[in-house]
């Protein structure tokens, strides 16, 4: 399938769930750990037993109030729920209690960034909702069994207007509310447990149209490579088709992954009339300013904000203060090694650098990181006072990595001080220079390139302490006699 | 001594002075359930031995002279309160099966004054009828004359209480199924203000307008139970943040100066002879007391039974959807597969009157009539409320009969569902507005007893059966009791 992207243009919108990270349930005083057996997380409420009535788990609207001001948006004063109705085994009351007129969360927008520069997104709204238990339909044979350990738990759907216009786009926004969610503390986000789920309804149009081509809706897919990928493929799907003479059919697909492939689930034709209308097991909840007011007053710093401010206090480049502000543990990270180092690039450099190369390789989290934010710090401070060099301080890290030893306590056993001694280095030069006279005329006839290699020979000669900068300017006056 | 004809307070005291314990008052009233039940059919399961568990701690208690303000006193329950261990079906198929694990916080606040359960009675599915004729579990009797229905859909606790095998029983209302049992069955019926008493535990049919009161026999008896229902629960969001209130203390009282409010929209209608003559009698009673009458108008109510009609079936539709043989109640036997598993799950375990409630409520939700309907109802709804409001700015009580006649014979009006709905036409207005309502006896015609209803403002129950009280000091209909 090979189409010419050039005459269109792809409209996008993203519905974005994030299963909130309450201790118990939205309705319910059950238990959301992830894990247990089958049923044993759903009391009388999630079972949907007869009489039993929902009671609204504070906690969620000031996770929901949060995240509304990390995207610019309004609160709305009463904020209302609905039933959402449909028949499904493990939707037990028959009925998902969400928001429809009044979500908490309504106008707001978000700011991305991709190679093409920065763009506005806006964001339609944020409901909060319950989500589903599960089915389970191979542990028994010929029935399914269904478990309702996640029925009821706290879920905020993000839904965005279609103002995406490329899978880079989609990725930058997904990506952008993910750190958002896991700034405000309120969701692990983690995509492949299934904590933070995106849809994206997809339609392409000519461009310079002004009309919406029909859309399709892509569930299932739980990565940020597989939302681009997915929407990459639905685009050229889309393309191939209208191109093709076909028409594009309104319906939901799933992605698969292994294939690379989308695929039709259900028609939306045959979409669920949801029936809705007001909760009236709950009344409408009022928001008053001051309970507004407190939750605001435990907002933190958030990614736009904390990646300004590291580059007008520290003098970051925009690149490196993204790139740490994007993960809230890594910028509390830097904050720390830069708090005892009091060198802001070279611990942004060291963190990106050998750190993260280091995390990759066991697969680490950063939280997970087998040297201290305070052990780097005094690494990069020994660098910065002129005690150890460079090179050292990367052998000293792979020791800092693999023991439990002080920075100070490496260099002193081992001996790795820096040596500064003007007269030390000298005489390590002549040594250098006198061993390698058919080098030195070669220098000295013209082969610049050569002061390298004696650069090499003396900090070799040194075991790397020799101070680089003082081997440079003795050694280039002594070749040039 | 009949112990049978003692009220609250008399059994009370009896137990206090020890004249009878409570095995002996229970085990009496079961042995009336015994004899008179299997014609009556007011009992759905009758908890003989729970009951006597029950008041052997009772009596234990008035030995050690801790007792409990309601300790040792029998009643029945509606078989829509969840109680834990036992039997709860809301009268049908669909949960004829279901033994609840947990109880209702009515029934809790109840046990914890002592009152012992003897059981738990009929009443129309789900608490759709007027009639008690949709029970799964068989048609309700009249105690006063069984060719008729005792009315509903709480029939169950109006006939038990009215035929003297229970002193008091809870009930619900969501359009008159405590007020018209009770004027149907000569007793006195309240709905409390919407959110007064817990709905946590009571089965579901309307949660807008669901409401648990008491079924009795005169207003000192019904205050004394509501009294101990009553109260914040945080399990239920609609219950009000309010202490139960004292609605003992002001019984006495005199109305004298207080406002009765007479809604001429209800006097217009075409009323039988023989109920406004009672009501105008009890109006009389009522002036001799010192009262005042005052016409009212309400001039929206005779959009309630219509805007009823949407807002509890649309509610419903949604209530009811839980029950599809998953987890519990009735299952359909060898499915095929989902689809068919919900489908004759559905068909067989529900009867006609529910299925007619789910499928008038979903049609009033549907995409595209639900501005039409349902939005429209609410607005209406608003509209029926103002008037009351309105009204109470310049009386103190809203007077009208609860029915417009006496009870009808079964199967008279089985075959009409619109003049069985009519059967709630003075009752369904106070669910709307979420006031207090009650029904006290006022009369009777050939035979049959025939009540009055008094709605009250939000909040004031305790005037309300004030009123009732007072009227019932100076009359005898409350007394009056069938012979069976």
């Amino acid at each position: 399938m090979s189409v010419n992207l050039d005459n269109w243009e792809a409209v996008i919108g993203l519905e974005i769930h994030v299963q909130l990270s309450t201790k118990s349930k939205l309705f319910s005083g059950a238990s959301t750990d992830f894990g247990a057996l089958p049923n044993t997380q759903a009391c009388n409420i999630d079972l949907a037993l007869p009489g039993v009535l929902p009671v609204l788990n504070e906690e969620v609207l000031k996770m929901a109030i949060k995240l509304g001001k990390a995207l610019n948006a309004e609160i709305n004063s009463p904020t209302s729920f609905a039933r959402k109705n449909y028949f499904y085994p493990d939707s037990p009351k028959g009925y998902q209690i969400s928001q429809m007129d009044k979500p908490i969360v309504e106008t707001g927008y978000l700011d991305i960034e991709t190679e093409e520069g920065k763009k506005r997104i806006g964001v339609t709204r944020a409901h909060l909702e319950e989500d589903a238990g599960k089915s389970l339909h191979d542990d028994f044979e010929g029935q399914s069994g269904i478990d309702l350990n996640r029925a009821g738990t706290p879920l905020l759907e993000i839904v965005s207007e279609p103002e995406i216009n490329s899978p880079q786009e989609a990725v930058a926004y997904l990506k952008s509310i993910h750190s958002i969610i896991r700034y405000l503390d309120i969701s692990d986000g983690n995509m492949a447990e299934g904590s933070m789920r995106c849809d994206a309804n997809v339609s392409v149009r000519k461009k310079g149209e002004k009309d919406l081509g029909i859309r399709t809706e892509t569930k299932n897919v739980n990565s940020f490579r597989f939302v681009e990928k997915a929407i990459q493929y639905e685009i050229e799907r889309q393309i191939h088709e209208i191109e093709s003479g076909n028409k594009i059919t309104q319906e939901t697909r799933l992605y698969d992954s292994q294939t690379n492939t989308t695929r039709p689930m259900r028609s939306k034709e045959f979409a669920n009339d949801y029936r809705y209308f007001p909760e009236p097991d709950l009344l409408p909840i009022n928001l008053d300013k001051s309970f507004i007011d407190e939750v605001m007053a435990t907002m933190p710093e958030m990614p736009s904000e904390k990646k300004e401010r590291f580059i007008s206090e520290f003098g970051l480049s925009a690149y490196d203060a993204e790139l740490l502000a994007a993960d809230k543990d890594l910028a509390d990270f830097f904050e720390d090694v830069n708090a005892v180092s009091k060198s802001p690039k070279l611990s942004a450099n060291w963190i990106m650098g050998e750190l993260s190369a280091e995390l990759n390789n066991e697969n680490l989290t950063i939280r997970e990181s087998k040297v201290t934010s305070n052990k780097l710090g005094q690494l990069i401070l020994r660098i910065e006072d002129g005690t150890i060099s460079g090179k050292i301080a990367k052998e000293i890290f792979e020791k800092l990595w693999s023991s439990d030893n002080e920075v100070d306590e490496i260099i002193q056993s081992e001996g790795l001080e820096q040596v500064t001694d003007d007269k030390e280095i000298e005489s390590m030069i002549d040594e250098v220079i006198n061993s390698n006279p058919e080098q030195l005329e070669q220098y000295r006839s013209g082969k610049d390139r050569l002061f390298g290699f004696f650069v090499g020979q003396v900090m070799k000669a040194s075991q790397g302490k020799a101070n680089p900068k003082q081997v440079n300017d003795i050694l280039r006056k002594k070749l040039e006699k | 001594m009949e112990l049978n004809k003692l009220s609250l307070s008399e059994i009370k005291i009896g137990l206090e002075k020890g004249d009878f314990t409570s095995t002996e008052l229970t085990s009496h009233y079961l042995e009336r359930i015994d004899k008179h039940d299997e014609q009556l059919n007011s009992f759905i399961s009758v908890t003989s031995d729970h009951a006597l568990e029950q008041a052997k701690a009772a009596d234990q208690r008035y030995k050690n002279e801790d007792a409990l303000p309601l300790d040792g006193i029998p009643i029945a329950h509606k078989d829509i309160f969840c109680t834990k261990g036992i039997l709860t079906t809301c009268g049908s198929r669909m949960l004829s099966n279901f033994e609840s694990p947990y109880s209702a916080t009515v029934y809790e606040k109840l046990d914890k004054q002592g009152m012992v359960m003897l059981g738990k009675t009929n009443m129309d599915e789900f608490a759709m009828g007027s009639s008690n004729e949709t029970s799964f579990f068989g048609k309700v009797k009249n105690p006063w004359n069984q060719d008729y229905v005792p009315g509903g859909s709480s029939g169950g606790s109006a006939a038990c209480v009215s035929a003297e095998l229970a002193p008091v029983a809870t009930a619900t209302d969501t359009g008159g199924s405590i007020r018209q049992p009770a004027s149907l069955c000569g007793l006195t019926g309240i709905k409390p203000t919407y959110g007064r008493v817990s709905r946590y535990g009571m089965i579901a049919f309307a949660s807008s307008l669901d409401q648990g009161g008491v079924i009795a026999r005169s207003a000192e008896d019904a205050a004394l139970v509501l009294e101990a229902m009553s109260g914040h629960d945080p399990k239920d969001s609609t219950s009000l943040n309010l202490d139960a209130p004292d609605l003992t203390a002001n019984l006495n009282d005199s109305i004298k100066g207080m406002k009765i409010g007479l809604p001429k929209e209800f006097f217009d209608r075409e009323i039988p002879s023989f109920v406004e003559n009672s009501i105008e009698e009890a109006i009389a009673v009522y002036k001799d007391l010192g009262a005042e009458i005052v016409e009212v108008s309400l001039k929206n109510i005779n959009l309630s039974l219509p805007v009823y009609y949407i807002i509890a079936p649309a509610e419903c539709s949604a209530n009811l959807s839980r029950y599809d043989g998953v987890r519990y109640g009735y299952r359909c036997e060898d499915p095929e597969n989902i689809e068919d598993l919900f489908m004759r799950t559905r068909e067989e375990g529900f009867g006609a009157e529910v299925k007619r409630r789910i499928l008038i409520g979903t049609y009033a939700l549907s995409a595209g009539y639900y501005d039409a309907y349902y939005l429209k109802a609410q607005k209406c709804r608003q509209l029926v409320a103002n008037d009351f409001n309105e009204a109470f700015k310049n009386v103190d009580v809203i007077l009208s009969p609860t029915t417009p006649g006496t009870s009808f014979k079964a199967g008279e009006k089985t075959n009409d569902p619109i003049e069985m709905y009519l059967q709630d036409i003075f009752t369904i207005p106070a669910n709307l507005a979420g006031l207090p309502g009650l029904s006290i006896p006022c009369g009777e015609h050939n035979g049959l007893p025939l009540g009055m209803q008094l709605v009250g403002n939000s909040l004031e129950e305790a005037k309300l059966l004030q009123f009732a009280h007072s009227f019932q000091s100076n009359t005898n209909w409350h007394k009056k009791m069938p012979n069976i």
